[in-house]
């Protein structure tokens, strides 16, 4: 069901990519830049997709604006640095690394340190126990199945 | 009349989880068999009455009864017969009707199998039961699927056309007896913390299940990560969406869980943790469902979101942890102190491998509620693409020690011995990636080169078993279990690596006799012909993929009008040859009678489901192992003996 619901989603404005061609640069340098940017960039409207991807109109306008800035000699941060004050920081698909996003970036490894932590702990408790008890090693515990 | 007769044994099917929950709660308490044979009685009668409310459902859909609601809102007579019937879950009410019916099928499986013995088993069902009221009152309550439409239409609304595919008969099913199958985990687990009981019985009776859940989600979520992949139309395979990461919490937890029962089961570590775990599979479960359902997360997911949904289902989340836990803190004290190993053994692999999983299932969790925080924000593929396969490389370069490392006490230079092979066919692997693959990704290497190491690593696990790699074939079935699924990881990270790291591509506007290159063959497009489907008309476009000059194969993309939905799709043409597609599909007709065709040539894209296929295979093989070791006990254990039930 959750996957229906994704392909709908995506189906009702964002189907295949293609608009991309009519737009595209000679020169394939540019080309990759602007293709690269596009990939950073979120669809306002169908949110799953970058604009890279998109096939809605407003993806479309906004790979038109990224290739008539880089065309125009901006660089990467000055486009990105217009789009998020027009749209938000809701247009990066990577949430910029701040304040307020410092757990959300750096959360998850520091769970894991507090977890390492723990496991250090635990492993070491048992290996104290190990050593006081005689091994005795259960000879039931066999290989390893699922 | 089928929508009252499905409300009916809805209603019943109610009626009977309170006698399930009651005797299954009850009895153990009195010690009264008779209570507990009533709950398993009644736990057969749910599932015999869900299935016909599910079959009154089908029979709607079939009969195209469109004084049911759901019926006329998804469905339409012209509609093939297979998805008219897999159009029954396609929708918010059939698909809790099936959340459901599964739900049912675990209960009376616990009920038919009593593993653990009478008392636990009827404690796990009154469990189940009281996880089967609350979903029924949600159901009844919420999002009732017989609900009636005054006047009756002349004809449906149809369904949506890119649900018109075969992957909506297999996705959905799998995946919801993945994720509500941790149900009866979390049953018996709650059962062993009501018992008090700190032996590993309740992890050898609940194994099976944990196991079977494990299986068919992992099935599901590839079935749906190909779905995706042949109808979006551009080659993508997963996409961090929330409704994705729903399914996929669930699945991180599960693999974490059955390590830690196996430890649990075979040499007594980790059983508060086992217990804790089995509560937290479920909640992801949960979790999954009410992301699902209540519409909270920023999302495009077309069902309807009703609020009173996510609050019923938060509800009976909170319910579900918080009892569970208050038990687990008043039980706790008494469960048996920590298990002995050392520092080197397959105990310590087991935990950091639970550690692992369990902060890469927080940190997607993060990602996905983050945005409920900060709705300025929008948290996408980058984020998870560098946290959680971060955690994902860090976990593969220690899986194949797993399996070689002895419990208690491993020893590591024999399994740094039995591993260098291994080693040596990831260095192989990714110098010979670097010859011939362009451009350069450091990323992409460290994929591939893990990929190996794991297949090589499980590959030389069984052949230290066997004695050597030639008498491999002589090791039980069940050997193979624990290789397959660590090889199955390793496949599906070499295709993920090919067709994200290396895929080429082609944008172009073709006319009829006109041909383009891309990754050594030649696109023709030959010409353009109208097409009559069941329910749609298409352009079909006949492109020639030429090699050499000669023509290979000729593949039929199109594109799609489905009048009664009014939507256009694109049906994309793959071609495999099981090393790399070839994928076309069409784009807008020009008015000059040309067609904007994309085309991609993805390397390795087929082993990003077939590893997964291969890892569900290992858990298959590891579930008929445990069958026919239960069969063997029972035919071998006196008849009608009573004595297992402790």
């Amino acid at each position: 069901m959750k996957r229906a619901a994704l392909v709908l989603a995506a189906a009702l404005a964002c189907s295949p990519v293609l608009a991309a061609y009519d737009e595209s640069f000679p020169d394939p340098v540019q080309e990759e830049r602007a293709r690269t940017l596009q990939r950073e960039l979120r669809c306002p409207l169908c949110q799953g997709q970058s604009v890279d991807e998109s096939n809605a109109k407003i993806a479309q306008d906004l790979r038109i604006l990224v290739r008539e800035r880089i065309a125009g000699g901006q660089s990467d941060e000055q486009i990105k640095a217009f789009l998020v004050e027009r749209y938000g920081d809701f247009i990066l698909m990577s949430p910029p690394v701040r304040g307020d996003t410092a757990f959300l970036w750096f959360g998850p490894a520091l769970i894991l340190l507090l977890g390492a932590g723990v496991v250090a702990t635990i492993v070491r408790r048992a290996n104290r126990r190990s050593a006081s008890e005689p091994q005795t090693i259960d000879p039931d515990l066999g290989e390893p199945t699922l | 009349m089928t929508g009252e007769l499905g409300q009916l044994a809805l209603c019943l099917a109610l009626a009977l989880s309170l006698a399930q929950s009651f005797g299954g709660l009850w009895g153990p308490l009195k010690n009264d068999y008779r209570l507990m044979a009533m709950s398993r009685g009644a736990a057969l009668g749910v599932f015999v009455f869900s299935a016909l409310a599910f079959g009154a459902l089908t029979f709607a859909y079939v009969t195209s009864d469109f004084s049911v609601l759901a019926v006329a809102q998804n469905s339409h007579t012209a509609k093939p017969l297979i998805y008219k019937i897999s159009g029954v879950w396609g929708n918010h009410e059939g698909s809790m009707l099936l959340w459901l019916l599964i739900l049912s099928l675990y209960s009376a499986a616990i009920a038919t199998f009593k593993a653990g013995g009478e008392r636990l088993s009827a404690q796990a069902l009154g469990v189940q039961g009281l996880i089967a009221i609350s979903f029924l009152l949600f159901v009844l309550l919420t999002s009732n699927p017989f609900e009636r439409l005054f006047p009756q239409p002349f004809e449906g609304e149809g369904l949506n056309p890119l649900l018109q595919d075969p992957g909506l008969a297999f996705h959905p099913p799998l995946l919801y007896l993945g994720y509500v199958g941790m149900s009866a985990t979390f049953a018996y687990a709650v059962a062993a913390l009501l018992e008090a009981r700190n032996d590993a019985a309740w992890v050898r009776a609940a194994r099976p299940y944990a196991l079977t859940a494990w299986t068919a989600l992992t099935l599901g979520i590839a079935a749906g990560s190909w779905w995706a992949y042949y109808t979006l139309g551009w080659g993508g395979f997963w996409f961090w969406d929330p409704v994705e990461n729903a399914s996929l919490m669930p699945w991180i937890v599960a693999t974490a869980l059955l390590h830690s029962m196996m430890a649990t089961e075979r040499s007594g570590a980790f059983k508060s943790w086992t217990l804790l775990l089995s509560i937290a599979a479920f909640s992801f479960s949960l979790i999954g469902t009410f992301l699902v359902r209540s519409g909270v997360i920023t999302s495009v997911h077309a069902f309807a979101s009703d609020p009173a949904r996510g609050v019923f289902i938060l509800l009976i989340l909170f319910v579900s942890v918080a009892v569970p836990l208050t038990l687990f803190a008043w039980r706790a004290p008494k469960l048996s102190p920590g298990a002995a190993f050392e520092t080197l053994s397959r105990e310590t692999g087991i935990l950091i491998n639970n550690l692992v999983l369990t902060v890469a299932a927080v940190a997607v969790l993060i990602g996905t509620l983050f945005p409920l925080l900060n709705r300025t924000i929008s948290v996408g593929a980058p984020y998870y693409n560098t946290v959680v396969l971060s955690f994902a490389a860090i976990l593969a370069i220690v899986v194949p020690f797993g399996p070689i490392l002895a419990w208690r006490r491993g020893n590591l230079g024999a399994a740094l011995y039995t591993l260098r092979f291994a080693a040596a066919a990831a260095a192989v692997a990714v110098v010979a990636t670097i010859a011939i693959a362009s451009p350069g990704s450091a990323r992409g290497l460290l994929a591939v080169g893990l990929g190996v190491w794991l297949i090589a690593g499980s590959i030389s696990d069984l052949a230290r078993r066997a004695g050597s790699l030639r008498r491999i074939g002589l090791l039980p079935l069940g050997a193979f279990s624990v290789a397959l699924a660590h090889g199955g990881l390793g496949v599906t990270a070499i295709g993920v690596a090919g067709t994200t790291v290396w895929k080429s591509e082609l944008i172009r506007i073709l006319k009829p006799g006109e041909s383009a290159a891309l990754g050594g063959y030649m696109l023709r497009l030959d010409g353009t012909e109208q097409v009559q489907g069941p329910n749609y008309v298409a352009d079909r476009v006949s492109i020639s993929l030429l090699k050499d000059g000669k023509v290979v194969t000729v593949v039929y993309p199109e594109k799609r009008s489905f009048p009664t939905e009014k939507m256009v799709t694109t049906d994309a043409s793959i071609r495999s040859n099981g090393l790399e597609d070839m994928y076309i599909t069409l784009g807008d007709k020009r008015e000059d009678g040309g067609w904007a065709v994309t085309a991609y040539v993805n390397p390795m894209a087929p082993f990003i489901w077939l590893g997964a296929v291969i890892a569900a295979l290992g858990g298959m093989l590891g579930l008929a192992v445990k069958i026919r070791r239960a069969l063997g006990a029972r035919a071998g254990a006196p008849a009608g003996a009573k004595g297992a039930v402790t």
